[in-house]
């Protein structure tokens, strides 16, 4: 998964053509920590076909809050550097892999 | 199917500390969490009231340590959602959401709490969106605004003096009257100090609202029916906590969500006990779930000790011996431990003495309702029950 932050994000994401996801955490969110595993596992299974970055909220506030980002753990997904899926607190990594796996095939 | 002597499901404080003394005597443990080890004290950021640390030490540090003492004694830490519970072979058996199970000779439940929800009107549409539980997590991200908290204990005061790190403004709503707090003196003095903290006394949390994330919240003053709207960036939500205890079904017996137990921390299902702030009990604290932890341990140990010597006993005792059931609550079961002894003596067989509470499942096994009661076995079977001697 690639570090992303506020001066690559925009060139990395947003002018990406295809799918991006974006996984927003902090270093001190015990859920984000727990979470990051799963996320990377599917980074993996899914390498080449999907776009997989992160983005530590600890240095990055503004960017986060740019992107509506007010609370961690954050999923967004993006298609063509449009967001079209968000994720927020309560959700796992098999909702976050259903909706890459449609979005991809759809 | 693995098997265990004592399973400890949650690593928090209490199923940390349930674990470092459980391998301590030898057991074979593993604690399962389904999260990362260290529960709700490594979200906090500093923990100022664990003894042995002056000047405070941070929530996931002290957290940390449990796991690494844990580890240290042997037990086995694995990541697994425990979703459910079955009996095999007089054993237990943990079915886990990756669809791997474990057996288990005892249980100590662990599962804590997490953070209560008020359930107004946009509570729940908010969450990320502004609405938050956990300071730690998203304090972080409302630098330089106006972020409402809603609570007046200890968790409430404590992390919003955390939040006013990075908030230019956190207002306070208070159900009580002015100047009543329900945390510890010192936490009281500190926070009414804080000049980034504005009080909002007698007011109760109506509403959040907001267009994509969260513009506001309602409230409404209790002596004046006022309604009032305050603006905000993000509203913090600290208003206690509920029981983890769904995932149990209805394995052991729960009040309010929270476990009944004894002073030995079993449940009312024989060596299943539970720990730390799932328990009916009044201070939940890391302290207090640690203590728990130990005594659950000591006594799973002591209970399954107390079978296997059973076992040993019947194996020495041959195919036929007599059991005796006693009480130390029924003095007359006590006074007849010498006639019962000279019964067997008389009969040529061994005597097994049971502690009839304690061996509950032996009892029942051989329908005793009460003690004293002498039984003549043979093999597995009752072949009488002896009631002069
Ligand atoms: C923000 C905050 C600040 C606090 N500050 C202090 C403080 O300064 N001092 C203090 O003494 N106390 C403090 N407390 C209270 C303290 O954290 C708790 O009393 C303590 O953590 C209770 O420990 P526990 O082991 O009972 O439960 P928890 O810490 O809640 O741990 C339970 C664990 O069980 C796991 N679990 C639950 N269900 C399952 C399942 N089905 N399968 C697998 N795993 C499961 C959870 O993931 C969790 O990790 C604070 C609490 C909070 C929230």
């Amino acid at each position: 998964m690639k570090e992303l932050d506020k001066d690559n994000f925009d060139e990395a994401v947003l002018a990406h053509k295809g799918l991006y996801l974006v996984d927003f955490w902090g270093s001190t969110c015990e859920e984000c920590l727990a979470m990051m595993p799963e996320i990377e596992a599917l980074a993996t299974a899914l390498d080449g076909q999907v776009e997989f970055g992160k983005v530590n909220i600890q240095g990055n506030r503004r960017l986060a809050m740019r992107e509506k980002v007010l609370g961690v753990p954050t999923i967004l997904i993006y298609k063509d550097g449009i967001k079209t899926a968000t994720f927020t607190k309560e959700f796992t990594a098999d909702e976050v892999r259903s909706a890459v796996e449609e979005l991809r095939l759809g | 199917m693995e098997l265990f002597d004592i399973v400890i499901i949650g690593a928090g404080s209490g199923g940390l500390s349930a674990a470092v003394y459980a391998a301590r005597a030898k057991r074979s443990t593993l604690i399962l969490d389904r999260k990362r080890p260290g529960g709700q004290a490594a979200t906090t950021e500093k923990m100022e009231n664990y003894p042995g640390f002056p000047g405070g030490i941070g929530g996931r540090e002290l957290m940390d340590r449990f796991r690494d003492h844990a580890k240290e004694m042997g037990a086995r830490v694995e990541q697994a959602e425990v979703i459910g519970f079955g009996e095999e072979d007089g054993n237990y058996v943990i079915r886990t959401r990756k669809g791997v199970s474990y057996g288990a000779r005892s249980i100590i439940l662990a599962p804590g709490s997490e953070p209560r929800k008020l359930g107004i009107p946009g509570e729940a549409d908010y969450s990320g969106r502004g609405v938050s539980y956990c300071a730690t997590c998203d304090a972080e991200l409302f630098e330089g605004g106006t972020v409402v908290v809603i609570g007046s204990g200890e968790t409430a005061v404590e992390e919003a003096g955390y939040i006013s790190r990075f908030a230019d403004k956190v207002v306070m709503i208070v159900a009580h009257d002015e100047g009543i707090l329900t945390c510890n003196r010192t936490q009281a003095e500190t926070a009414l100090a804080n000049p980034k903290l504005i009080w909002k006394w007698n007011r109760s949390t109506l509403a959040i609202e907001g267009g994509e994330t969260v513009e506001a919240v309602r409230v409404r003053n209790l002596k004046t029916n006022m309604e009032e709207r305050i603006t905000c960036d993000g509203v913090f939500l600290f208003v206690g906590t509920v029981p983890q205890t769904a995932f149990l079904g209805g394995f052991v017996e729960t009040l309010k969500g929270y476990i009944p137990t004894d002073e030995k921390m079993e449940t009312n299902r024989q060596l299943v006990f539970a720990a730390g702030d799932v328990r009916v009990k009044n201070l939940r604290q890391v302290v207090t779930a640690a203590s728990d932890g130990a005594i659950a341990a000591y006594f799973a140990d002591r209970e399954l000790t107390e079978r296997e010597d059973f076992s040993k006993a019947v194996k020495r005792a041959g195919h036929n011996y007599l059991l005796y059931f006693y009480s130390p609550s029924v003095q007359q079961s006590l006074d007849l431990v010498p006639a019962a002894e000279r019964k067997a003596e008389a009969l040529g067989l061994s005597l097994i003495k049971l502690h009839a509470l304690k061996f509950g499942t032996v009892a029942a096994r051989y329908e005793v309702k009460a003690a004293p009661c002498l039984l003549r076995v043979e093999g597995e079977n009752k072949v009488e029950t002896i009631t002069e001697f």
